[in-house]
């Protein structure tokens, strides 16, 4: 850590815990309004999941994860193919855009040379990329479905290959600052020691840049896991009976469900919703902490 | 009576559905059609189209499951114009719509050589409600096409008729990619025009429980939907009855059934690829259980069942796509 890094710490914690000497109205003015947006953000976040706790309460049962959907019996409407459905194509999802990711930042990172306009230009459109709406890549995993050669796109593989193109950029983008905050030390010493530049890369760079890759990936694979937008361009059912079997089996998602009910006239219905958000919560905050833990399992001091 | 004679159960249902099935296949799969064994088909069926029809076909889907549990049905939800556009291209054995097929539809099914057959399998009584304090219990059709018609200037309802009170009016509605809007469109306010409309200065939303939240919470406040979300909500809405010449009537499953709701009640159709039907055991056992069971599954979803004369048409029509 710098010196400048540790003063402004210093410095942060100083007047947030309301220790600092130099109080004067300014600044006691900026913290609080410091503290109220820190409050209203949090505070939406919180009536929002208490409220979609409170109306989805009704439904925590067992039926909600093994059962299919009802609509005979919508007191026990269940989500166990749109779990399932999420589940799968999260592998695939995560199969076919985390190694393309790594691989396409550690050649822009470590092998591509800044100069040439084409490097440049890649680099521009990837920013620009991870700012394009989700339904775009719906509409850009038909096209790419319909190039590969496949009739329907209402299938897995299809969803995986949208939601991978969706969170593609930003699994770059993570990935290249993680290989980037390796300290240019270890290269160089692996390199003086007469290894190659993909020895390096291969050995040092990518082991020390775990923690910030994975970060990345699994931060990236938990906003997938709830679009429903690009899905719902694929044509991805709203209700399915069965469970998928192979990457081409035809499935529904969670989000798909949730987003089919919450307009439902049936009040059985838009409950069950509420939980279903609640289910997708959970999984969305497992991957989350599967992220926290990797991250300090892995993490490295220089 | 008519109830007794059309809610079959289920289980005589499917024995009637493989009978159907027996006798219309010829030699094509007389091996297998022979015991009308149903709980042996497998293969899968493909559905998609009106978010209004979905319930049904999802309540089909359902019912088809227990007694044919190998056949795996999805059933999508991309709205009447995005499911025809998927049918037409080969994607879906069936299409849900709550509006007929638009001509250049047809011709995007003709030119891609999908031949498909209309089956009315509900009917749904589009209902006007109202604030519940709002002290107008009937429009006629001309006052509501008034009220709708593109560039209407109404803003009150004491300008539709003088007896009205003095209130301003808050218009919500449906969006204009939904088949509702379309038949409020097409069939009652701008029936004449080439690309039909309503006024557009609502407030629109996909989400029919927000314009329920719309004009139960707004004086004064008017909105068209569906029967079953004003049914799911009667405490806080007011349904207006609708005098197209023959007296207020109001909407309800008896009215739209007995053909006295107009213009209001819009029939429900799925539309199949009759080549997918004739050539794949699923789709067609499918489709034979969906006709045959149509009054439990219309009830089942909350829609009106067809009346007789109805029932018994798209019976014929289902028995036309095999010949």
């Amino acid at each position: 850590m710098s010196a400048a890094t540790v003063a402004a710490r210093e410095v942060t914690h100083a007047i947030a815990t309301g220790k600092s000497r130099d109080r004067n109205v300014g600044s006691l003015v900026f913290l609080a309004g410091l503290w109220f947006s820190l409050f209203f953000g949090v505070m939406v976040l919180v009536v929002l999941i208490v409220d979609t706790l409170i109306d989805g309460s009704a439904r925590f049962d067992i039926e909600l994860i093994t059962e299919y959907d009802s609509i005979l019996h919508p007191e026990a409407f269940g989500f166990r193919a749109g779990i399932l459905g999420t589940v799968w194509v999260m592998i695939g999802t995560a199969l076919l855009a985390v190694p393309l990711g790594i691989a396409a930042a550690l050649y822009l990172e470590e092998f591509a040379d800044n100069t040439k306009w084409y490097n440049r230009v890649i680099e521009l459109n990837l920013q620009n990329l991870a700012a394009v709406p989700s339904v775009v890549y719906g509409l850009l995993a038909v096209a790419t479905m319909a190039l590969i050669g496949f009739d329907s796109t209402d299938i897995i593989i299809g969803g995986a290959i949208a939601l991978a193109l969706l969170i593609l950029p930003v699994i770059i983008i993570t990935t290249r600052e993680a290989v980037r905050a390796v300290p240019q030390d270890i290269r160089q010493g692996s390199l003086a020691l007469g290894a190659t530049v993909w020895q390096t890369t291969w050995r040092q760079t990518l082991p020390s840049s775990i923690p910030g890759i994975a970060t990345g990936t699994i931060l990236g694979l938990s906003r997938a896991i709830g679009e429903a937008a690009p899905l719902l361009m694929l044509g991805v059912a709203g209700s399915v009976g069965f469970d998928p079997t192979s990457p081409t089996s035809q499935f529904t998602a969670l989000p798909i469900q949730i987003y089919s009910l919450s307009s439902s006239s049936r009040e059985d219905l838009r409950v069950a919703a509420a939980a279903a958000i609640i289910v997708l919560l959970v999984m969305i905050l497992t991957l989350n902490g599967l992220a926290i833990y990797i991250r300090n399992k892995f993490q490295r001091t220089w | 009576m008519k109830r007794m004679t059309f809610r079959r159960a289920i289980v005589p249902g499917i024995a009637a559905a493989a009978l159907l099935l027996t006798g219309c296949s010829g030699e094509d799969d007389g091996g297998d059609g022979g015991d009308g064994e149903s709980s042996d088909i497998s293969g899968s069926v493909t559905i998609d189209g009106s978010s209004t029809v979905f319930p049904m076909s999802q309540a089909a889907a359902e019912l088809f499951r227990e007694e044919a549990p190998k056949v795996e049905v999805a059933v999508a939800e991309s709205g009447t114009g995005g499911g025809f556009e998927r049918f037409c291209a080969g994607e879906t054995d069936i299409s849900d719509a709550s509006r007929p097929i638009e001509e250049d539809e047809v011709a995007a099914c003709e030119e891609a050589g999908i031949e498909f057959t209309e089956l009315l399998v509900a009917t749904d009584a589009l209902t006007v409600v109202v604030h519940p304090d709002l002290d107008v219990d009937c429009l006629t059709t001309e006052q509501l096409v008034e009220l709708w018609k593109p560039g209407s200037t109404i803003t009150n309802w004491n300008q539709l008729d003088p007896s009205f009170p003095d209130q301003e009016i808050a218009l919500f509605g449906p969006g204009t990619d939904s088949g509702t809007y379309d038949y409020m469109a097409s069939e009652v306010v701008d029936p004449d025009a080439d690309e039909p409309a309503t006024r557009d200065d609502f407030e629109s939303s996909e989400d029919d429980n927000v314009l329920v939240q719309g004009v139960a919470g707004t004086e004064g406040a008017t909105a068209y939907f569906g029967y079953t979300y004003y049914e799911e909500n009667q405490d806080s809405l007011k349904a207006l009855a609708i005098d197209d010449g023959n007296g207020c009537v109001e909407p309800s499953a008896e009215t739209a059934r007995a053909g006295e709701y107009t213009p209001l009640a819009r029939p429900l159709f799925i539309y199949v690829a009759n080549t997918n039907y004739a050539d794949d055991e699923a789709v067609s056992a499918f489709t034979d259980f969906y006709i045959e069971n149509l009054t439990a599954i219309a009830e089942a979803a909350l829609f009106i069942p067809l009346s007789d004369e109805e029932y018994t048409e798209t019976q014929s029509a289902l028995e036309g796509i095999g010949s």
